[in-house]
């Protein structure tokens, strides 16, 4: 009997999982489906087909005249929402990230000609030529083909004096891809985890592991590293397919997908708390899929993967608001697309880890062995 | 060792769940280097017992040295020296034998060397066959294979041959002794008597929780006709297992 004391290795025995359990993962052709499949599929459709968004937000300075032909004709459309200002910067902050389509400020001269002075972007370049061409339209309508205004000497019909604010275009991937992402990270961490623990205990591979010398609380640490690089990896791959072949925007570059991937650690560990206390609920492996579904099909509704929230009417957005893929998909959206740091989304990140709190707290208490 | 051979020593062993009462107050010492048996009806508290001796479950009262480590305080020192293996248990079965043992090495925190803890086995050609594609008796060997990666002291066999073939049961038992020809304390639990009576120095039969007999097979044989017992019919000098084996072959095979 050998009595030399060996130090035994923790962290060791824990890769050693951690590497066997990311090859189990890598051969299961399922988990490679959900976690980047899917995605992919999402992202090139939508990528594809774009958003159909034929709807235009066109933001009124106070100072513009609502009072004539071209504010009403605007206001009357039924694609045209107007959006009366509250502040000026924060106006052209909207404007900037593409969040309003154009800036109106019409204004009568000291020869009583209305003046357009019309502030776009290209952060949607789409979006911008529509808006001129709506103008123009208008103008054409009430004013050119109109007998009356042409019989007069002079020419009253408005003039449109266009300012473009360079800006990145905001392109339909750039809300596509983080949403996706988050769906990806959201499937891969609640599934995963959840089948993984019921089954492991199941098939008596965890009382295995019991009766070697490794601690309980590093299996799970195994087990959650390996689905940690799947998941990363699976990120980074969306990430980098979104850029070259779909013109994802990253602000910053490798910073912003570092900060991405910061995010995707972030969310990956709450939405696995989710597995883990599926896992512990779920009696077997029949149970896993709805009980699994009752976490992963509300969000990926109401979170704002495929949609913007503001689209979804005024009673469903505190549900929507209070899901914590609505907040990873936000936080995602502002760090690769207006560069935000990761220190400015507080509120985001701050729910995200209030989820945490909460679910692994529920996780621990239901969490079961054997 | 306390001066005796004892590699296990158990002490009026209770395990109580709720009103049911699993284990009542066993007693049973196992010698260095002998292969001992447990049997009994299911439920009878054999696998309790000997998961209580393997550190995975708590006991509710009574004494339990394994190598002179009391499982209660030292089960990280005991769990170093001693292989398990569970009746049914399955491993990740996507990942071939090779990945497998490379997960109990690390498990272990040893070396060893793959190739030839598979030779032990007879499964050198499945190195690189995932697991879930062997067969009963193949995935019963690789689980004692993964038992024997650190060189264990004693070896715990929960039915390793349950629901095998005849052919597939013999490997095994060839295994067993090949085990303990090389030092190592076997501790089996089994429904075959025959099984018993071919591997097993001592066994300890089990009934409700407790140990109602406990010698070498042919001793509780010998006391059995001592006391008057005569067979329902003679037995004749072979078997029909030996008539099945005779025709159909001994050799290690992929059932």
């Amino acid at each position: 009997m050998s009595n030399a004391p060996v130090k035994y290795n923790q962290l060791k025995a824990m890769l050693s999982i951690a590497r066997a359990s990311l090859r189990s993962i890598l051969k299961s052709p399922s988990a490679v489906i959900f976690t980047l499949l899917f995605p992919l599929i999402f992202i090139v459709v939508f990528g594809f087909i774009g958003r159909s968004s034929m709807h235009l937000d066109i933001g009124v300075t106070k100072s513009s005249l609502q009072n004539n032909p071209i504010h009403q004709a605007l206001a009357s459309m039924s694609i045209v929402s107007i959006v009366p200002e509250t502040d000026s910067t924060e106006f052209y902050d909207a404007l900037r990230k593409g969040n309003l389509d154009a800036v109106l400020d019409i204004q009568k001269d000291a020869a009583g000609r209305l003046n357009i002075y019309l502030t776009t972007t290209d952060a949607k370049a789409q979006n911008k030529t529509i808006v001129t061409s709506v103008l123009n339209n208008i103008i054409l309508e009430t004013y050119k083909h109109n007998p009356a205004f042409n019989a007069m000497p002079i020419p009253v019909d408005p003039t449109i004096h266009e300012t473009v604010i360079r800006s990145r275009e905001y392109k339909s991937i750039d809300f596509i891809l983080p949403g996706q992402l988050g769906f990806s990270l959201l499937s891969t961490g609640v599934f995963g985890v959840a089948f993984v623990f019921l089954n492991l205990r199941q098939t008596m591979v965890l009382k295995r592991f019991f009766a070697t010398p490794i601690k309980r609380p590093f299996i799970v640490l195994g087990e959650a590293l390996a689905r940690l690089t799947f998941a990363l990896t699976g990120a980074l791959v969306i990430i980098l397919i979104g850029k070259f072949l779909f013109g994802f925007t990253l602000v910053h570059g490798v910073v912003t997908v570092i900060n991405m991937l910061l995010l995707s650690v972030l969310g990956l560990i709450v939405f696995m708390g989710f597995g883990f206390l599926v896992s512990g609920i779920a009696k077997n492996e029949s149970s896993v899929p709805p009980l699994a579904n009752i976490v992963t099909l509300p969000q990926f509704l109401l979170s704002g993967t495929f949609f913007p929230i503001s689209a979804f009417p005024k009673w469903l957005q505190p549900i929507s608001n209070a899901l914590p893929l609505t907040h990873l998909n936000a936080a995602m959206r502002q760090v690769a697309f207006e560069g935000v740091p990761l220190y400015m989304l507080g509120k985001e990140i701050g729910i995200l880890v209030l989820w945490g709190i909460v679910v692994y707290a529920l996780a621990v208490r239901f969490f079961r062995w054997e | 060792m306390n001066g005796n051979n004892y590699v296990i020593e158990v002490n009026d062993l209770v395990k109580r769940y709720g009103d049911f009462t699993a284990v009542n107050g066993i007693s049973f010492n196992v010698s260095c280097g002998e292969i001992f048996g447990l049997l009994g009806p299911n439920g009878a508290g054999k696998t309790t017992t000997l998961e209580i001796i393997e550190t995975l479950r708590d006991k509710t009262s009574g004494s339990v040295k394994v190598l002179g480590y009391d499982v209660s305080k030292d089960a990280d020192q005991i769990k170093k020296r001693i292989g398990v293996q569970l009746q049914a248990a399955g491993y990740y079965p996507a990942l071939t034998l090779i990945e497998l043992l490379d997960l109990f090495i690390g498990l272990y925190n040893v070396r060893a060397d793959k190739k030839q803890l598979l030779e032990r086995v007879g499964l050198t050609d499945k190195a690189k066959a995932k697991y879930k594609t062997l067969s009963g008796g193949q995935k019963q060997r690789f689980s004692i294979c993964t038992t024997l990666i650190h060189q264990p002291d004693i070896v715990f066999l929960d039915e390793p041959t349950t629901g095998l073939d005849p052919q597939a049961r013999r490997n095994l038992w060839d295994l067993i002794r090949e085990i303990k020809a090389q030092g190592t304390t076997v501790v089996i639990t089994t429904h075959y008597m025959d099984e018993a009576e071919y591997l097993c120095e001592r066994v300890g039969i089990m009934e409700k929780g407790q140990i109602v007999a406990m010698n070498s097979p042919a001793q509780l044989i010998d006391n059995l006709l001592d006391s008057g017992f005569t067979p329902q019919r003679r037995v004749k000098e072979a078997t029909l297992e030996d008539v099945f084996l005779n025709l159909t072959g001994q050799e290690w095979r992929d059932e």
